[in-house]
Formats: structure tokens, sequence, C-alpha cells
């Protein structure tokens, strides 16, 4: 059994990261990042069956692709606190001649990162290459992936959703992040998407949803049910509600921190509903 | 002068697809992606041998670059095939981002490019895709001018780490460089000796610049052929060389002289050894149907465009 407290004690040191680093350098993107944090913590600590140290081609373990590449705030944190790099390096972030970029990179070389993301759309196609390449390896491990709801406004997505189930790719779990929120607004607002599930069943997809994203509890059952959905014959989506900003009072609810950093007043403020457990790096 | 000899007229898209026939029995990382033109693709063969190595992918290039970016990262080496408009054009963020930046190990090979192309007309017919591909950090490009030359290539790909853009073309061309050659990726291959002019050709107009240079043999001008079959990383060392003896240039390519080989050789050039230089590529403009030879003339792109542009640079000395 996962002990929760210490799932959650983590996550609450991941959310003081993020604030901390999108603070330091005045600029980033808190609130899909905070939104995401105990699923990231549950996906490395608990879900994925992955080794200690990082190897490009993964083989021999699940690997995780971030689509929507802006939360790399949490991606860091979490990647440095699994042991992938060091933590100082979160110091880094945003900086000049820093590996932890904007957006995340293989490009600087910074372990745990196989592709680059930023520019929205393109990780499930490449998410699913590498599902197909396990195939061919005769590799039995999974591949993750994650991606905002706002993001699915990409076309591209739909070739992939579309690719997967023809193909059954049935070893990928791709978890939407559905906050309901992207620059503009509401994804309402912006451009309305209908039900998204109804769409990834359109598209041959088993769907599961995890109607409390931001409980660990929950997000480690519904990831459960969704594996043991693998493996026969369809590719499986993860439809996750989240709160944009969770953890942080101000921030949720609203789109107003989806990038833009808290300043001194605010990060004190923030970091006073989350106190420190594990130590800042 | 050497004289090459046509041992018959191959379209180099089918030199890819013997090539990629062979990597199939050698290379059992080699995978192979197309979005719905494996015909044209001549990829039919691979796909018969190696159907668990094969993705077809429908009507859907973005996420065919992607595929094959994620299939890297399993240790294989895909080559996606289409046109090159689709292959570059179309899905230049998803090169840029998930390939170039990300340093994947795909090959993208590319037919029809070019205005050779034909009757389908300008919406297929791309003269920027060498000024795209080139333009993007660490991505090798290549144009091969005939069957031999890109079967050569496909297999030189293949070993090499890196993303590659390989650019051929649909119509039936001259087949003159040896079989079985050995491809040397940013290696200039120097065909002719002369004195008076280099002409540095790449893709279809290399067997075009071979026939100027006959032309201009006959009237007692003597041209230094060079086929440029890597635009990038271009070997300005065969240039520079050329250019001392020569003492001018005329490039010539099947694509628009804006962002082409021409430009990476003005910058050589500039950098190194200032010549006068004349530019036969198309002229900032749009294809349009017809067939190649009526548009290879309309647009400046034949043997006789190279024997002007020889003449007016030599002039220029």
């Amino acid at each position: 059994m996962p002990n929760i407290q210490k799932l959650q004690d983590l996550t609450t040191q991941v959310r003081r990261d993020i604030l901390r680093m999108v603070h330091k350098v005045n600029s980033g993107h808190p609130g899909g990042s905070l939104g995401c944090a105990e699923f990231f913590v549950a996906l490395y600590e608990e879900i994925m069956d992955r080794k200690d140290h990082f190897e490009m081609n993964g083989i021999g373990e699940d690997l995780f692709f971030l689509s929507n590449g802006h939360i790399s705030p949490v991606y860091y944190s979490v990647l440095a606190r699994s042991g992938y790099f060091s933590v100082d390096e979160l110091n880094t972030f945003r900086l000049i001649n820093s590996r932890l970029q904007g957006h995340p990179t293989t490009h600087e070389g910074l372990e745990g990162i196989r592709i680059a993301s930023g520019s929205l759309g393109q990780g499930m196609s490449v998410a699913i290459g590498a599902a197909q390449a396990k195939k061919l390896n005769n590799d039995s491990h999974l591949i993750y992936s994650l991606h905002g709801d706002g993001e699915l406004q990409e076309g591209q997505n739909w070739e992939a959703i579309m690719y997967a189930s023809a193909k059954k790719v049935d070893n990928i779990i791709s978890t939407i992040d559905l906050n309901g929120k992207q620059i503009d607004g509401t994804t309402d607002d912006v451009l309305p998407m209908g039900s998204i599930k109804q769409k990834f069943e359109a598209f041959g997809w088993t769907v599961v949803e995890i109607e409390e994203g931001n409980n660990m509890e929950g997000i480690l059952e519904g990831m459960a049910e969704a594996k043991s959905r693998t493996g026969k014959g369809q590719p499986v989506c993860v439809l996750l509600k989240t709160e944009m900003g969770n953890g942080v009072d101000f921030m949720m609810h609203t789109h107003a921190w989806h990038g833009k950093a808290p300043n001194d007043e605010q990060l004190e403020i923030a970091l006073k509903q989350n106190a420190e457990t594990l130590g800042d790096y | 002068m050497k004289i090459y000899e046509n041992t018959g007229n191959k379209d180099t898209r089918s030199g890819f697809g013997a090539g990629l026939t062979e990597l199939g029995q050698t290379n059992e990382n080699v995978v192979a992606l197309c979005a719905d033109l494996i015909g044209s693709l001549k990829m039919d063969a691979f796909k018969a041998n190696h159907p668990e190595r094969f993705y077809q992918v429908g009507i859907a290039e973005a996420n065919m670059i992607g595929i094959a970016a994620g299939l890297t990262i399993g240790g294989k080496i895909p080559f996606t095939g289409t046109f090159a408009n689709f292959s570059t054009g179309r899905v230049y963020d998803q090169i840029r981002q998930s390939v170039a930046y990300s340093g994947k190990n795909v090959k993208i090979c590319a037919s029809h490019a070019g205005i050779t192309l034909g009757e389908d007309g300008a919406t297929h017919q791309i003269l920027e895709d060498i000024g795209l591909m080139k333009m993007l950090p660490g991505m090798t490009v290549i144009n091969t001018c005939d069957y031999n030359q890109t079967k050569a290539a496909t297999l030189a790909v293949a070993d090499h780490n890196g993303p590659v853009y390989l650019r051929f073309g649909r119509p039936k061309v001259a087949n003159f460089t040896t079989e079985n050659q050995k491809f040397e990726i940013g290696k200039a291959v120097n065909l002719t000796e002369g004195n008076d002019v280099t002409i540095v050709a790449t893709g279809h107009l290399v067997w075009e610049a071979l026939e100027a240079a006959k032309v201009l043999n006959e009237e007692g001008i003597s041209a230094e052929v060079i086929n440029i079959h890597t635009i990038k990383p271009l070997d300005s060392t065969a240039i520079l060389e050329s250019v001392s003896k020569t003492g001018c240039i005329v490039t010539a390519e099947e694509h628009n002289y804006l962002g082409g080989l021409g430009e990476s050789i003005s910058r050589v050039l500039a950098k190194n050894k200032p010549a006068p230089q004349e530019f036969v590529a198309t002229n900032d403009t749009f294809g349009e149907s017809g067939t190649p030879a009526q548009l290879m003339d309309k647009y400046g792109l034949s043997s006789k465009a190279i024997i002007q542009a020889s003449k007016k640079v030599i002039s220029r000395k």
C-alpha cells in the first residue's frame, strides 16, 4: 500500500518548488503546474515502473511524455525529487545557460526529458511512436503522456487519436488535464469542445475518468484502473479533472495564473499555505 | 572532358525505394512510415517484406513526423515518406520541435520535389524546401541527382546518427553515376575538370550541368562541374578550391534562388573568396502545370540556362 501521507508531503514540497521557481525569474506557468502536482508525484513515485537512472531509449521501463510543456515547473521539480538530477539545479530555471529551459528540451541533456515540448499538440504522436517502438522491441512496459485540455484544440492531436485506435496502440495511457482553462479564459469561453469523453470514445479509445484529480488516492485508484485497461486492443485515455492553481487559494478558480508568477507578497502567502515538508532546494 | 553516359532514364524515387528495400534486409532497426503515398514513394517492397516495421499513417503528416520522433526513442531508425511539400512546409513546426530541436534520428524522405513534379501544379511543387530545412540547426540536407546516387544516399543516411532531409523527385531522368557507389555525406563530387568556370549543381540539375559543359567545351569553354549532393553540411573546401582555379561560379538547383544551394555558396564565397556568381534557380515564383521538360525550360532550369549563365559569369571576371 502506498504511503499517502508521504506522497502528499512530497506534493506540498513540489508546490513550494513550483512557486519559488517561477517567482525567482518572474515568469513561467504556475497554474497548470500546481493543478498537476499530485498527478506527477503519483506517476513518478507509484505508478510508473522506471529505472533509477536515465537512458534515452527507455527500453525495459515505463516512459512519460509531457505534451503541454509549459507546465515545466512541476515536471522539473518531480524529476529532481525523483533523483534524475540535483534539486539545487531547480535554482537555474529559465536562467541563461540552464538545462531547465522555459519549456522542456532534450537539447541541454537534462536527465528525464526525452522530447522537447512547448509548441502544443505534438506530444501524443511522439508518445504513440514510443509505444509502437516498445511493441517492436517486445517490451511490455507502458507509455504515459499528459496533455492540456485546451491543447486538444490543436488538430494534430486528432490525427494521433484516430491513428492510435486504428493501429491498436494499447500500451499507452494518455491523460488529459481537464482544468477547463486556457490563456484567454475558460475553454468554454475560448472554444467550447463539447464532451471530450464522447470524442475519445467515438475515436475508439477506452476512457477512464478521475473526478478528483487533485486527490492522491483518487489518482492512484484511477490510474490503476487505466493500467488494467491496457493490452486490450484499445488505447486508454484518462480524463483528470483538476483545479488550476490547486493548493494556493488565490490562484484557484481562475485562469489568471496560467502564465503569471507571484510577486514577493503573493509568494509569501502561497508558501504559508504550503509549509515546507522535505526541505526547500 | 570526361563524358558521362546515361545508362537509361530512371526516377530518383525508385532509387530511394531500392535503397529502402535493401536496408530492410540489412538493418533491423530501420522502420518506414508513409502518409498514403506508398506507390509514389516506391515503398511497396519494404512494406511487403517487413509489414511489422511499416506504418501506414494515412493522410496525417504531422502525426507521422511525431510518431517517427517517438520511434527513435526505442532505438529505431524511422524513414518517413511523402511528397516534399508535405514533408517540410506542412510539418515544419513538428520537424523543428520534435525532430531537429530534440535531436532525433529521423530520416525525412521527400519525393516529387521541385517543379519537375509537373502536371499537378504549384500546390505540390515545393521550391522552398531546401531553405526551410537547411535553416534548422543540426539538420543534414541532401538532394540527389539520379537513381544510383539516391539509392546510395538512402543507404548512407541510415548509418548517420541525426536528422536528415533527403530530397528526390518524380520524373525519369538520366542515370549516370556509378552503381553501388559509396555515398559520403557532406562530400562534393567533382565530375569534370575545367579552368574557365565552376558549375555547382544539385539534384536534377546535375545532368543539365553536364550537358551544358559538353556544349561549352565544344565552344572552347572549359567547365568544372561539381555535384553538391549535400547542401548541409556544405563542402566549402571543394567549392573554394575550384573557384580558386576558375575565378567564377554558376550554381544550379531546382529551387527558389532564395534559400537554396546558391545562397549557401554565396556565403562561403563572401566569407573566404569573393567571386562572380550566377544563379540558375527559380526566380521567387510559384510553379504551374506542365510537363517537366516544359517547366524546366520555362523557369530557366535547363542546360540552356546554365550555358547562358556560364558565359555571363565568365564575362564578369
